[in-house]
Protein backbone atom coordinates (compact mmCIF):
# COMPACT_ATOMS: atom_id res chain seq x y z
CA UNK A 1 0.00 0.00 0.00
CA UNK A 2 2.51 2.41 -0.95
CA UNK A 3 2.51 4.87 -4.05
CA UNK A 4 4.66 3.12 -5.99
CA UNK A 5 1.71 0.34 -6.21
CA UNK A 6 -0.02 2.68 -8.61
CA UNK A 7 2.02 4.64 -11.70
CA UNK A 8 1.43 8.32 -12.91
CA UNK A 9 0.84 7.69 -16.59
CA UNK A 10 1.31 11.84 -17.80
CA UNK A 11 4.01 14.30 -16.64
CA UNK A 12 2.74 15.96 -13.49
CA UNK A 13 1.20 19.71 -13.94
CA UNK A 14 3.91 22.10 -13.00
CA UNK A 15 3.18 23.95 -9.29
CA UNK A 16 0.71 26.55 -9.97
CA UNK A 17 1.98 29.97 -9.73
CA UNK A 18 3.03 31.79 -7.04
CA UNK A 19 0.64 33.78 -4.52
CA UNK A 20 1.90 36.80 -5.85
CA UNK A 21 4.15 37.71 -8.53
CA UNK A 22 6.41 38.58 -5.87
CA UNK A 23 9.72 36.45 -5.43
CA UNK A 24 9.73 34.97 -1.35
CA UNK A 25 12.10 34.98 1.42
CA UNK A 26 11.63 32.07 3.49
CA UNK A 27 13.08 32.15 6.57
CA UNK A 28 12.98 28.48 7.65
CA UNK A 29 14.49 25.62 5.28
CA UNK A 30 16.45 22.76 6.46
CA UNK A 31 19.30 21.30 4.49
CA UNK A 32 20.63 17.84 6.34
CA UNK A 33 23.82 16.10 6.12
CA UNK A 34 23.25 12.58 4.38
CA UNK A 35 25.56 11.34 7.08
CA UNK A 36 27.54 12.19 10.21
CA UNK A 37 30.43 11.82 7.68
CA UNK A 38 30.36 15.05 5.90
CA UNK A 39 31.56 17.12 8.21
CA UNK A 40 34.52 14.83 8.63
CA UNK A 41 36.72 16.51 5.75
CA UNK A 42 36.25 19.87 7.92
CA UNK A 43 37.25 18.26 11.52
CA UNK A 44 41.13 17.46 13.01
CA UNK A 45 42.48 13.99 12.45
CA UNK A 46 42.43 14.34 16.30
CA UNK A 47 38.08 14.00 15.70
CA UNK A 48 37.66 11.48 13.53
CA UNK A 49 39.55 9.09 15.84
CA UNK A 50 37.87 10.56 18.95
CA UNK A 51 34.20 9.84 17.49
CA UNK A 52 35.13 6.29 16.40
CA UNK A 53 36.50 5.67 19.60
CA UNK A 54 33.94 7.63 22.33
CA UNK A 55 31.04 8.93 19.78
CA UNK A 56 29.09 12.05 20.74
CA UNK A 57 27.97 12.93 24.29
CA UNK A 58 24.67 14.39 24.04
CA UNK A 59 22.23 15.41 26.82
CA UNK A 60 19.49 13.21 25.13
CA UNK A 61 16.55 12.13 27.22
CA UNK A 62 15.20 9.30 25.34
CA UNK A 63 18.06 6.68 23.78
CA UNK A 64 16.45 5.03 20.41
CA UNK A 65 14.45 8.79 19.79
CA UNK A 66 14.56 12.36 19.63
CA UNK A 67 12.05 14.10 22.28
CA UNK A 68 11.01 16.28 19.05
CA UNK A 69 7.62 15.99 17.13
CA UNK A 70 7.71 13.23 14.44
CA UNK A 71 5.08 12.62 12.93
CA UNK A 72 6.82 11.51 9.87
CA UNK A 73 10.06 9.38 8.93
CA UNK A 74 13.09 12.10 9.47
CA UNK A 75 10.10 14.53 10.70
CA UNK A 76 9.52 15.21 6.76
CA UNK A 77 6.72 15.29 4.20
CA UNK A 78 6.98 11.83 2.53
CA UNK A 79 7.22 13.36 -0.43
CA UNK A 80 10.58 15.13 0.11
CA UNK A 81 12.85 12.05 -0.09
CA UNK A 82 15.66 12.36 -2.94
CA UNK A 83 14.98 10.35 -5.66
CA UNK A 84 18.99 9.85 -5.73
CA UNK A 85 18.82 8.97 -1.86
CA UNK A 86 19.95 10.63 1.29
CA UNK A 87 17.63 12.22 3.76
CA UNK A 88 14.81 14.91 3.27
CA UNK A 89 16.72 18.39 2.58
CA UNK A 90 20.53 16.62 1.88
CA UNK A 91 20.18 16.70 -1.63
CA UNK A 92 20.57 20.84 -3.40
CA UNK A 93 19.33 19.61 -6.74
CA UNK A 94 15.72 18.23 -5.26
CA UNK A 95 15.30 21.42 -2.47
CA UNK A 96 15.43 23.21 -5.68
CA UNK A 97 13.01 21.19 -8.38
CA UNK A 98 10.66 20.84 -4.77
CA UNK A 99 10.94 24.23 -2.94
CA UNK A 100 13.19 27.20 -4.89
CA UNK A 101 12.52 27.24 -7.84
CA UNK A 102 8.07 26.26 -8.30
CA UNK A 103 7.85 29.13 -5.40
CA UNK A 104 9.98 31.66 -6.67
CA UNK A 105 12.05 31.81 -3.68
CA UNK A 106 14.76 34.96 -4.00
CA UNK A 107 16.46 34.09 -0.48
CA UNK A 108 16.49 30.97 1.80
CA UNK A 109 17.87 31.14 5.40
CA UNK A 110 18.72 27.87 6.28
CA UNK A 111 18.86 26.18 9.58
CA UNK A 112 20.85 22.81 10.44
CA UNK A 113 19.05 20.68 12.82
CA UNK A 114 22.54 19.49 14.06
CA UNK A 115 25.00 22.04 16.33
CA UNK A 116 27.97 21.07 18.31
CA UNK A 117 26.57 23.81 20.95
CA UNK A 118 24.77 20.79 22.81
CA UNK A 119 27.79 18.77 22.59
CA UNK A 120 28.79 18.09 26.33
CA UNK A 121 32.77 17.76 25.49
CA UNK A 122 33.27 21.52 24.81
CA UNK A 123 36.34 21.05 22.55
CA UNK A 124 34.44 18.43 20.01
CA UNK A 125 31.51 20.74 19.92
CA UNK A 126 33.47 23.87 19.08
CA UNK A 127 34.90 21.31 16.53
CA UNK A 128 31.36 20.86 15.30
CA UNK A 129 29.83 23.77 14.88
CA UNK A 130 33.54 25.08 12.78
CA UNK A 131 32.81 21.80 10.70
CA UNK A 132 29.54 22.78 9.78
CA UNK A 133 29.84 25.98 8.86
CA UNK A 134 32.34 24.86 6.66
CA UNK A 135 29.88 22.71 4.95
CA UNK A 136 27.49 24.81 4.74
CA UNK A 137 30.09 27.34 3.01
CA UNK A 138 31.36 24.84 0.37
CA UNK A 139 28.30 22.49 -0.17
CA UNK A 140 25.22 24.76 0.27
CA UNK A 141 25.36 28.98 -0.38
CA UNK A 142 27.87 29.00 -2.84
CA UNK A 143 26.27 26.17 -4.77
CA UNK A 144 23.34 28.44 -4.85
CA UNK A 145 23.37 32.18 -4.24
CA UNK A 146 19.60 31.96 -2.98
CA UNK A 147 21.03 30.56 0.54
CA UNK A 148 21.79 32.15 3.28
CA UNK A 149 23.28 29.73 6.32
CA UNK A 150 23.22 30.88 9.93
CA UNK A 151 26.63 30.79 12.05
CA UNK A 152 26.31 27.60 14.13
CA UNK A 153 28.17 28.79 17.12
CA UNK A 154 28.87 26.88 20.62
CA UNK A 155 26.93 28.82 22.74
CA UNK A 156 27.50 27.15 25.71
CA UNK A 157 31.62 28.03 25.44
CA UNK A 158 30.80 32.15 24.21
CA UNK A 159 34.77 33.04 23.68
CA UNK A 160 34.70 30.51 21.10
CA UNK A 161 31.13 31.44 20.07
CA UNK A 162 32.74 34.62 19.37
CA UNK A 163 35.56 33.77 17.30
CA UNK A 164 33.44 31.71 15.13
CA UNK A 165 31.37 34.95 14.48
CA UNK A 166 34.38 36.95 14.04
CA UNK A 167 35.43 33.78 11.26
CA UNK A 168 32.30 34.43 9.07
CA UNK A 169 32.13 38.54 10.19
CA UNK A 170 31.43 40.44 6.80
CA UNK A 171 30.93 37.07 4.22
CA UNK A 172 27.53 37.73 3.08
CA UNK A 173 26.86 33.78 2.48
CA UNK A 174 26.03 34.43 6.58
CA UNK A 175 22.72 35.86 7.13
CA UNK A 176 22.18 35.52 11.19
CA UNK A 177 24.04 33.47 14.02
CA UNK A 178 22.39 29.98 15.20
CA UNK A 179 22.10 29.21 18.98
CA UNK A 180 20.11 26.17 20.20
CA UNK A 181 17.06 26.88 22.13
CA UNK A 182 17.12 24.30 24.42
CA UNK A 183 20.45 25.46 25.91
CA UNK A 184 21.70 24.68 29.36
CA UNK A 185 20.17 28.35 30.92
CA UNK A 186 17.85 30.59 29.61
CA UNK A 187 19.47 32.50 26.73
CA UNK A 188 18.83 35.71 28.60
CA UNK A 189 21.33 34.84 31.23
CA UNK A 190 24.40 37.10 31.16
CA UNK A 191 26.79 34.01 30.32
CA UNK A 192 25.70 34.09 27.02
CA UNK A 193 25.79 37.99 26.62
CA UNK A 194 29.06 37.77 24.95
CA UNK A 195 27.60 36.37 21.70
CA UNK A 196 25.09 38.94 22.13
CA UNK A 197 27.63 41.92 21.90
CA UNK A 198 29.06 40.57 19.10
CA UNK A 199 26.15 39.77 16.53
CA UNK A 200 24.89 43.01 17.35
CA UNK A 201 28.18 44.66 16.58
CA UNK A 202 27.99 43.16 13.49
CA UNK A 203 24.23 43.78 12.67
CA UNK A 204 23.45 40.05 12.42
CA UNK A 205 20.24 38.49 13.91
CA UNK A 206 20.36 36.14 16.63
CA UNK A 207 18.48 33.48 14.70
CA UNK A 208 16.73 31.30 17.47
CA UNK A 209 14.96 27.82 16.41
CA UNK A 210 13.85 25.29 18.51
CA UNK A 211 16.55 22.81 18.93
CA UNK A 212 18.92 21.04 20.86
CA UNK A 213 18.58 19.19 24.22
CA UNK A 214 19.67 20.51 27.47
CA UNK A 215 18.60 17.54 28.90
CA UNK A 216 15.34 19.13 30.48
CA UNK A 217 11.71 18.35 29.42
CA UNK A 218 10.77 20.56 26.76
CA UNK A 219 7.54 21.50 29.01
CA UNK A 220 8.04 23.00 32.61
CA UNK A 221 4.78 20.47 33.58
CA UNK A 222 7.08 17.31 33.15
CA UNK A 223 7.92 15.25 30.29
CA UNK A 224 4.43 14.76 28.26
CA UNK A 225 3.35 11.41 27.00
CA UNK A 226 2.88 12.17 23.03
CA UNK A 227 4.03 14.18 20.08
CA UNK A 228 0.73 16.09 19.62
CA UNK A 229 1.80 17.44 23.40
CA UNK A 230 5.06 18.31 22.20
CA UNK A 231 4.07 19.61 18.76
CA UNK A 232 2.24 22.60 20.89
CA UNK A 233 5.32 22.93 23.93
CA UNK A 234 8.50 23.54 21.88
CA UNK A 235 6.18 26.67 20.66
CA UNK A 236 5.61 27.19 24.34
CA UNK A 237 9.71 26.45 24.87
CA UNK A 238 10.26 29.45 22.44
CA UNK A 239 7.66 31.75 24.54
CA UNK A 240 9.58 31.34 27.81
CA UNK A 241 13.35 31.65 25.87
CA UNK A 242 11.73 35.31 24.34
CA UNK A 243 10.49 36.15 27.91
CA UNK A 244 13.85 35.57 29.14
CA UNK A 245 15.47 37.83 26.48
CA UNK A 246 13.38 40.39 27.43
CA UNK A 247 13.22 40.51 31.50
CA UNK A 248 17.29 39.99 31.90
CA UNK A 249 17.43 42.96 29.68
CA UNK A 250 19.53 41.55 26.80
CA UNK A 251 17.89 44.48 24.83
CA UNK A 252 19.28 47.30 27.13
CA UNK A 253 22.28 45.97 26.97
CA UNK A 254 22.39 46.00 23.35
CA UNK A 255 19.71 48.02 21.66
CA UNK A 256 21.04 47.33 18.01
CA UNK A 257 20.56 43.06 18.57
CA UNK A 258 17.72 41.66 16.26
CA UNK A 259 16.53 38.13 17.54
CA UNK A 260 14.19 35.93 15.28
CA UNK A 261 12.15 33.26 16.76
CA UNK A 262 11.72 30.77 14.22
CA UNK A 263 8.77 27.85 14.09
CA UNK A 264 6.69 28.98 16.99
CA UNK A 265 4.17 30.95 15.03
CA UNK A 266 3.20 34.53 16.53
CA UNK A 267 -0.23 34.75 17.70
CA UNK A 268 0.65 34.35 20.86
CA UNK A 269 2.66 37.22 21.29
CA UNK A 270 0.02 39.70 22.07
CA UNK A 271 -1.07 37.56 25.29
CA UNK A 272 2.39 36.92 26.51
CA UNK A 273 3.36 40.96 26.13
CA UNK A 274 0.09 41.87 27.67
CA UNK A 275 0.45 40.06 30.74
CA UNK A 276 4.15 40.93 30.52
CA UNK A 277 3.28 44.57 30.93
CA UNK A 278 0.93 43.77 33.49
CA UNK A 279 3.54 41.93 35.62
CA UNK A 280 5.65 44.68 35.18
CA UNK A 281 3.41 47.50 36.00
CA UNK A 282 3.81 46.10 39.11
CA UNK A 283 6.97 44.39 39.93
CA UNK A 284 9.12 47.15 37.83
CA UNK A 285 10.83 47.11 40.69
CA UNK A 286 12.33 44.15 40.66
CA UNK A 287 13.66 44.51 37.29
CA UNK A 288 14.58 48.48 37.18
CA UNK A 289 16.80 47.24 34.07
CA UNK A 290 14.27 47.17 31.94
CA UNK A 291 13.32 51.30 30.69
CA UNK A 292 10.24 50.48 28.73
CA UNK A 293 7.49 48.16 28.88
CA UNK A 294 7.82 44.61 28.15
CA UNK A 295 5.44 44.22 25.24
CA UNK A 296 7.66 47.27 23.41
CA UNK A 297 10.68 45.16 23.17
CA UNK A 298 8.68 42.07 21.70
CA UNK A 299 7.88 45.10 19.16
CA UNK A 300 11.00 46.35 18.79
CA UNK A 301 14.03 43.79 19.06
CA UNK A 302 12.19 40.51 18.05
CA UNK A 303 10.81 39.07 14.82
CA UNK A 304 8.57 35.95 14.17
CA UNK A 305 8.26 33.60 11.24
CA UNK A 306 5.08 32.72 10.51
CA UNK A 307 5.14 28.81 10.14
CA UNK A 308 3.04 26.58 11.78
CA UNK A 309 0.85 28.95 10.67
CA UNK A 310 -2.05 29.12 12.98
CA UNK A 311 -5.64 28.12 11.28
CA UNK A 312 -8.42 29.36 13.32
CA UNK A 313 -12.21 29.07 12.51
CA UNK A 314 -12.02 33.07 11.11
CA UNK A 315 -8.93 33.71 9.39
CA UNK A 316 -9.07 37.20 9.99
CA UNK A 317 -7.84 36.54 13.69
CA UNK A 318 -4.57 36.94 12.03
CA UNK A 319 -4.87 39.79 11.15
CA UNK A 320 -6.10 41.17 14.37
CA UNK A 321 -2.64 39.67 15.62
CA UNK A 322 -0.52 40.93 13.39
CA UNK A 323 -2.42 44.26 13.73
CA UNK A 324 -0.81 44.61 17.32
CA UNK A 325 2.26 42.90 16.58
CA UNK A 326 2.80 45.06 13.36
CA UNK A 327 3.17 44.50 10.02
CA UNK A 328 6.99 44.62 10.09
CA UNK A 329 7.73 41.88 12.30
CA UNK A 330 6.41 38.86 10.63
CA UNK A 331 8.68 36.82 8.37
CA UNK A 332 7.14 34.33 5.97
CA UNK A 333 8.41 30.67 6.58
CA UNK A 334 7.87 27.00 5.01
CA UNK A 335 10.06 25.07 7.08
CA UNK A 336 10.49 22.99 3.86
CA UNK A 337 10.77 20.02 3.66
CA UNK A 338 9.46 19.00 7.43
CA UNK A 339 5.83 17.61 7.40
CA UNK A 340 4.46 20.74 9.06
CA UNK A 341 5.58 23.14 6.49
CA UNK A 342 3.84 25.67 4.99
CA UNK A 343 2.84 26.33 1.40
CA UNK A 344 3.30 29.69 0.32
CA UNK A 345 -0.07 29.76 -2.08
CA UNK A 346 -2.19 28.33 0.74
CA UNK A 347 -1.11 29.25 4.27
CA UNK A 348 -2.05 32.44 6.50
CA UNK A 349 -5.48 32.43 4.84
CA UNK A 350 -6.88 35.42 5.06
CA UNK A 351 -6.55 38.19 2.71
CA UNK A 352 -3.99 40.65 2.38
CA UNK A 353 -3.36 43.59 0.02
CA UNK A 354 -0.51 43.52 -2.38
CA UNK A 355 1.62 46.34 0.04
CA UNK A 356 0.71 43.75 2.83
CA UNK A 357 2.08 40.35 0.76
CA UNK A 358 4.88 42.04 0.15
CA UNK A 359 6.13 42.36 4.07
CA UNK A 360 5.56 39.34 5.24
CA UNK A 361 6.59 37.94 2.14
CA UNK A 362 9.87 39.51 1.04
CA UNK A 363 10.74 42.72 2.33
CA UNK A 364 9.86 42.52 6.22
CA UNK A 365 12.99 39.58 5.97
CA UNK A 366 14.89 41.67 3.43
CA UNK A 367 15.32 44.44 5.64
CA UNK A 368 15.69 42.41 9.11
CA UNK A 369 18.94 40.53 7.54
CA UNK A 370 20.13 43.27 5.82
CA UNK A 371 19.45 41.64 1.86
CA UNK A 372 19.88 43.16 -1.22
CA UNK B 1 -19.66 15.29 -16.93
CA UNK B 2 -18.17 13.16 -19.15
CA UNK B 3 -17.14 9.85 -18.73
CA UNK B 4 -13.56 8.27 -19.51
CA UNK B 5 -12.04 4.85 -19.83
CA UNK B 6 -8.68 5.16 -17.60
CA UNK B 7 -7.53 1.40 -17.10
CA UNK B 8 -8.36 -1.52 -18.00
CA UNK B 9 -9.98 -3.74 -15.18
CA UNK B 10 -6.77 -5.64 -13.18
CA UNK B 11 -4.50 -3.43 -14.14
CA UNK B 12 -4.23 -1.59 -10.93
CA UNK B 13 -4.35 -4.19 -8.30
CA UNK B 14 -5.81 -4.56 -4.69
CA UNK B 15 -4.72 -2.22 -2.30
CA UNK B 16 -2.89 -0.26 -5.24
CA UNK B 17 -3.32 3.28 -7.18
CA UNK B 18 -3.05 5.18 -11.04
CA UNK B 19 -2.43 8.34 -11.13
CA UNK B 20 -4.54 10.15 -14.37
CA UNK B 21 -4.49 13.28 -16.01
CA UNK B 22 -8.37 14.46 -16.91
CA UNK B 23 -9.20 17.60 -17.82
CA UNK B 24 -6.73 18.84 -16.55
CA UNK B 25 -7.14 17.25 -13.44
CA UNK B 26 -5.06 15.27 -11.54
CA UNK B 27 -7.10 11.94 -10.32
CA UNK B 28 -5.97 9.18 -8.26
CA UNK B 29 -8.03 5.70 -9.04
CA UNK B 30 -7.83 3.69 -6.17
CA UNK B 31 -8.62 -0.36 -5.80
CA UNK B 32 -10.01 -1.06 -2.44
CA UNK B 33 -10.32 -5.04 -2.65
CA UNK B 34 -12.26 -4.79 -6.12
CA UNK B 35 -13.99 -1.52 -5.57
CA UNK B 36 -12.79 1.46 -7.37
CA UNK B 37 -12.51 4.86 -6.15
CA UNK B 38 -11.57 8.18 -7.52
CA UNK B 39 -10.05 11.22 -5.85
CA UNK B 40 -8.72 14.68 -6.98
CA UNK B 41 -5.05 14.65 -6.24
CA UNK B 42 -4.95 18.01 -4.15
CA UNK B 43 -5.53 17.90 -0.51
CA UNK B 44 -7.82 20.71 0.42
CA UNK B 45 -5.94 21.88 3.51
CA UNK B 46 -2.58 23.13 1.75
CA UNK B 47 -2.44 21.55 -1.92
CA UNK B 48 -0.17 18.81 -1.73
CA UNK B 49 -0.39 16.09 -4.01
CA UNK B 50 -2.75 14.01 -1.53
CA UNK B 51 -3.16 10.89 -3.60
CA UNK B 52 0.65 10.24 -3.26
CA UNK B 53 -0.49 9.69 0.49
CA UNK B 54 -0.03 6.41 2.16
CA UNK B 55 -3.13 4.15 2.79
CA UNK B 56 -3.36 3.72 6.44
CA UNK B 57 -6.09 2.25 8.72
CA UNK B 58 -8.59 3.66 10.96
CA UNK B 59 -7.48 4.12 14.86
CA UNK B 60 -9.97 4.79 16.79
CA UNK B 61 -10.86 4.26 20.77
CA UNK B 62 -13.88 3.95 23.08
CA UNK B 63 -12.12 4.97 26.21
CA UNK B 64 -8.41 6.14 27.47
CA UNK B 65 -6.64 2.95 27.56
CA UNK B 66 -8.73 0.63 24.37
CA UNK B 67 -8.42 1.31 20.43
CA UNK B 68 -9.06 -0.51 18.05
CA UNK B 69 -7.51 -0.10 13.90
CA UNK B 70 -9.96 -0.92 11.51
CA UNK B 71 -11.01 -0.39 8.28
CA UNK B 72 -7.36 -1.16 7.01
CA UNK B 73 -6.22 0.55 3.81
CA UNK B 74 -9.67 2.70 3.47
CA UNK B 75 -7.80 6.34 4.74
CA UNK B 76 -5.41 8.24 2.94
CA UNK B 77 -2.77 10.21 4.72
CA UNK B 78 -1.84 13.45 3.07
CA UNK B 79 1.96 13.07 2.51
CA UNK B 80 2.30 17.02 4.58
CA UNK B 81 -0.27 17.14 6.91
CA UNK B 82 -0.83 13.88 7.43
CA UNK B 83 -4.62 14.71 7.62
CA UNK B 84 -6.85 11.95 6.93
CA UNK B 85 -9.20 11.05 4.13
CA UNK B 86 -12.07 8.51 3.49
CA UNK B 87 -11.29 6.83 0.11
CA UNK B 88 -14.45 6.08 0.18
CA UNK B 89 -15.82 9.57 0.28
CA UNK B 90 -13.57 11.81 0.14
CA UNK B 91 -14.19 13.00 3.77
CA UNK B 92 -11.95 14.62 6.21
CA UNK B 93 -11.74 12.62 9.59
CA UNK B 94 -11.13 15.39 11.84
CA UNK B 95 -13.52 17.78 10.23
CA UNK B 96 -16.50 15.60 8.02
CA UNK B 97 -18.97 19.32 7.86
CA UNK B 98 -16.11 21.21 5.92
CA UNK B 99 -13.50 19.67 4.79
CA UNK B 100 -13.81 16.99 1.88
CA UNK B 101 -12.11 16.30 -1.01
CA UNK B 102 -13.79 16.03 -4.53
CA UNK B 103 -14.60 12.59 -4.68
CA UNK B 104 -15.74 11.40 -8.80
CA UNK B 105 -18.11 8.28 -9.63
CA UNK B 106 -16.60 5.05 -10.87
CA UNK B 107 -17.48 2.25 -12.29
CA UNK B 108 -16.34 -0.80 -14.29
CA UNK B 109 -18.10 -1.65 -17.81
CA UNK B 110 -17.53 -4.24 -20.82
CA UNK B 111 -15.89 -3.18 -23.27
CA UNK B 112 -18.90 -4.42 -25.46
CA UNK B 113 -21.25 -1.49 -23.58
CA UNK B 114 -18.34 1.04 -23.86
CA UNK B 115 -17.77 0.69 -27.83
CA UNK B 116 -21.49 2.08 -28.02
CA UNK B 117 -20.41 5.30 -26.40
CA UNK B 118 -20.57 8.06 -25.18
CA UNK B 119 -17.13 8.23 -23.51
CA UNK B 120 -13.68 9.56 -23.91
CA UNK B 121 -10.60 7.31 -24.19
CA UNK B 122 -7.49 8.70 -25.88
CA UNK B 123 -5.14 6.32 -24.82
CA UNK B 124 -6.96 3.14 -25.02
CA UNK B 125 -8.22 0.75 -27.36
CA UNK B 126 -11.40 -0.57 -26.21
CA UNK B 127 -11.63 -4.08 -26.84
CA UNK B 128 -15.08 -5.89 -26.61
CA UNK B 129 -13.99 -8.97 -24.42
CA UNK B 130 -12.43 -6.93 -21.61
CA UNK B 131 -13.44 -4.87 -18.82
CA UNK B 132 -12.54 -0.99 -18.17
CA UNK B 133 -12.56 1.04 -15.43
CA UNK B 134 -14.75 4.33 -16.07
CA UNK B 135 -14.75 7.89 -13.89
CA UNK B 136 -17.35 10.17 -14.47
CA UNK B 137 -15.18 13.66 -14.64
Amino acid sequence: MTPEDGRTVVAEAPASASRSKLKLIDCDVHHALRSSKDLLPYMASRWHAHLKEFGRRRPVPFTAASPYPKTAPALSRTDSWPPNGGPPGSDLAFMQEQLLDPYNIEYAMLHLLMSGMDERNQDLGNATCSAINDWQYEHWTQKDKRLKAAIVVPGEDPPAAVREIERWAGNPDFAQVSLVTHAIEPLGRRRYWPIYEAAAALGLPIGLHSSGNNGHAVTSAGWCSYYVEEQHNVALSQQNLAISLVCEGVFERFPALKAVIIEAGFVWVPSVAWRLDQHWGRMRGEVPHLSKKPSEYFRQNIWYTSQPSDEPEKPEYLRQSLDWLGWDRLLFATDYPHWDMDNPEQALKFRMSEAEQRRVFAENARAVYGLA
Amino acid sequence: MARHVVAAAGEILSGGRKLVTIRGREIGIFNLGGEYFALLNRCPHQGAALCKGTLIGLATSREPGHFELTRRGEMLKCPWHGWEYDIRTGQSWCDPNDTKVRAYPVTVEHGETLVKGPFVAETFQVAVEQDYIVVEV
